[in-house]
């Protein structure tokens, strides 16, 4: 049935249009460490080129966007440089960001707070319990920021955690929830519905508009989540923006 | 006193907007701005100023609004029931608003989003960039009673009393699309079924996204629900779990996860937002040629706008004794005080 993860080996990196103004790079269908890696590198590369009519760039989990003015730019030529650009090298190689930091941040599991980790950890075929313990476990990287400002895409977790989404949404979470599906978690930084499954909530807030440096996390950071109980977290709450959270670097 | 808009009053849904932030993908922040881009350019054209000024959105329904000195203002987008110091005040137009002046806004007539534009813009602070509310992200927030919004200065010898030609992208219609990466996810009887199909706009549109419900059966990609989220841009359908199509608006998520069958043209997008509650879209794929000669003819009729100004016939200020000659559907004298 996924028509989407059968195309071979080979047509990877393929270059689409995305929308009248927007050409992608994706390196895969799936989440890999050469293909967010590749990405990353080749939206560097793009920027680097400063072609004449594209207006900005990103990387995805596994793809490069770039966005042109689609009346100045003839889009068939910007299509062609990149796709030389892409055939130049092999991108999958690509080193990650140097000055990354390592995040832990401390996190209520479950609780009214979470109502969905008994779910989550169902579907993941473990017991609530060894659903907190994994995730604690494992140290997950920043491979991208979207949904929203300054929001990560965490991962990955462990295979059993490939859920999918909810087939309906959730009508709203709150800042600092933290959230489960295919194998990645996701840190709120705005309230929005979701459908994604919430196991946790963090007082963190990964957006700030008003403070100098609104947005904390970067491409390629890493994150360890752990878990604290109600009380904890309602005095870190209290305590400011930073929920608790510290970083080191990564040396 | 400073040169100021004081809401008296202000609808549920009220902030300001401009052009929006683009740049900023890469942090995970989506371009924003004014739900109806064709609006801003209205109001610039009105004006006789830059269509990079910011103005007041109004989702649905106004407000009331005094002006603390003497200045233009411009009513554009959504048609809503305005009156100046009770007098019936015609939409698409640019008018006087006097010092201590009383401007009520009322309810849209038809579409979603009317705008307040006034001469020199508002100028609320910046914010990376820009000055307009990102609600989603939480920057700026939604306007409320009791709010005091500096204008900027206005340019010199500029006049008011213009009005445009009426527009029709308030009641829905045909949007066209162009087909993107996910596009072939969806098998291509089930694309044709999509081109076919009526949908109804859902009440639950917001700036965000504009939720469209099929008259018959939802719609599904063969990747289901689990495929890899992506990046996404305004325009873009997705097509939830329960199968309706979800078309991404200004203020949309960077990415996300949902197939998308295709993404409407940036010409077309106003008409989406526009489209009130109850009202039917259609969605036709056009192929890149086309699609670049509608938005290349969207942009000349922008830069026509100038060109198309009328005079209104009696100055708005004399707009009082127009009364009893008032054929607009639904608005009589005093209806609107509150």
């Amino acid at each position: 049935m996924d028509s989407a993860s059968e195309h071979k080996p080979g047509e990877f990196p393929r270059i689409a249009f995305l929308g009248l103004d927007g050409l992608l790079v994706s390196f895969g269908d799936r989440l890999s460490e050469p293909a967010n890696r590749a990405a990353l590198a080749l939206r560097h590369a793009v920027e680097r080129e400063s072609w004449p009519g594209v207006e900005e760039t990103t990387a995805s989990l596994v793809s490069t966007y770039l966005r042109f003015d689609a009346l100045a730019e003839d889009g068939a030529g910007l299509r062609a440089r990149l796709a030389e650009l892409v055939e130049s090298r092999d991108w999958t190689t690509a080193e990650l960001p140097t000055g990354r930091k390592l995040w832990r941040v401390p996190a209520v599991f479950g609780t009214d707070l979470a109502p969905q980790l008994e779910e989550a950890a169902s579907l993941a075929g473990v017991s609530m319990d060894d659903a907190i313990k994994e995730i604690a476990a494992s140290r997950l990287r920043v491979q991208t920021l979207g949904f929203a400002p300054g929001q990560p895409y965490l991962g990955e977790l462990p295979e059993n955690w490939t859920i999918p989404r909810q087939t309906d949404l959730t009508p709203r979470v709150q800042v600092g929830a933290l959230c489960v599906a295919i194998r990645q978690m996701t840190l709120f930084s705005v309230s929005t519905p979701t459908g994604w499954r919430q196991v946790a909530q963090t007082a963190l807030r990964l957006f700030r508009p008003e403070a100098e440096a609104p947005f904390l996390l970067r491409p390629g950071d890493e994150v360890l989540f752990q878990p604290v109980d109600r009380a904890a977290y309602e005095r870190l709450r209290a305590e400011g923006p930073d929920g608790g959270a510290v970083a080191e670097a990564i040396p | 006193m400073s040169r100021a808009l004081i809401l008296h009053r202000a609808g549920p849904a009220m902030s300001v907007q401009d052009r929006g932030r683009p740049g900023q993908l890469a942090l995970g922040l989506s371009r924003g701005g004014a739900a109806d881009r064709m609006a801003l350019a209205e109001g610039a054209a009105l004006l006789g100023q830059g269509d990079d000024l910011a103005a007041i959105e109004m989702a649905a329904m106004g407000g009331v609004f005094e002006a603390t000195e003497d200045m233009r203002i411009a009513l554009t987008g959504a048609p809503m029931r305005a009156a100046l110091e009770g007098a019936p005040l015609m939409w698409g137009a640019s008018h006087w608003l006097r010092a201590g002046q009383r401007l009520e806004i009322g309810p849209a007539l038809s579409g979603v989003y009317g705008y307040l534009h006034v001469g020199g813009g508002f100028a609320v602070p910046e914010v990376l960039g820009a000055r307009g509310a990102h609600l989603a992200a939480g920057i700026g927030a939604v306007l409320e009673q009791g709010a005091r919004l500096s204008v900027g200065p206005d340019a010199e010898g500029k006049e008011a009393g213009f009005t445009l030609p009426a527009d029709d992208r308030f009641a829905g219609g045909t949007v066209r699309a162009v087909a993107g990466p996910q596009t072939r996810m969806f098998p291509q009887d089930e694309i044709a079924r999509f081109e076919a199909a009526s949908f109804t706009r859902d009440p639950r549109g917001n700036r965000m996204g504009v939720r469209l419900i099929p008259e018959g059966e939802g719609f599904h990609a063969e990747a289901g629900l689990s495929i890899l989220s992506e990046v996404v841009v305004p325009g873009d359908i997705q097509i939830t779990g329960n199968g309706t199509a979800m078309v991404l608006m200004a203020e949309g998520q960077t990415t996300g996860g949902y197939p998308r069958i295709g993404t409407i043209l940036p010409c077309d997008l106003p008409r989406v937002a526009q489209a009130p509650p109850g009202a039917t879209l259609r969605v036709r794929f056009v192929e890149r040629p086309e699609a670049l000669e509608a938005e290349q003819a969207a942009q000349a009729a922008r830069r026509a706008l100038s060109g198309r100004l009328t005079r209104l016939v009696r100055d708005p200020r004399d707009m009082r004794d127009l009364l009893s000659y008032q054929l607009i559907g639904g608005v009589t004298a005093g209806d609107t005080e509150g």
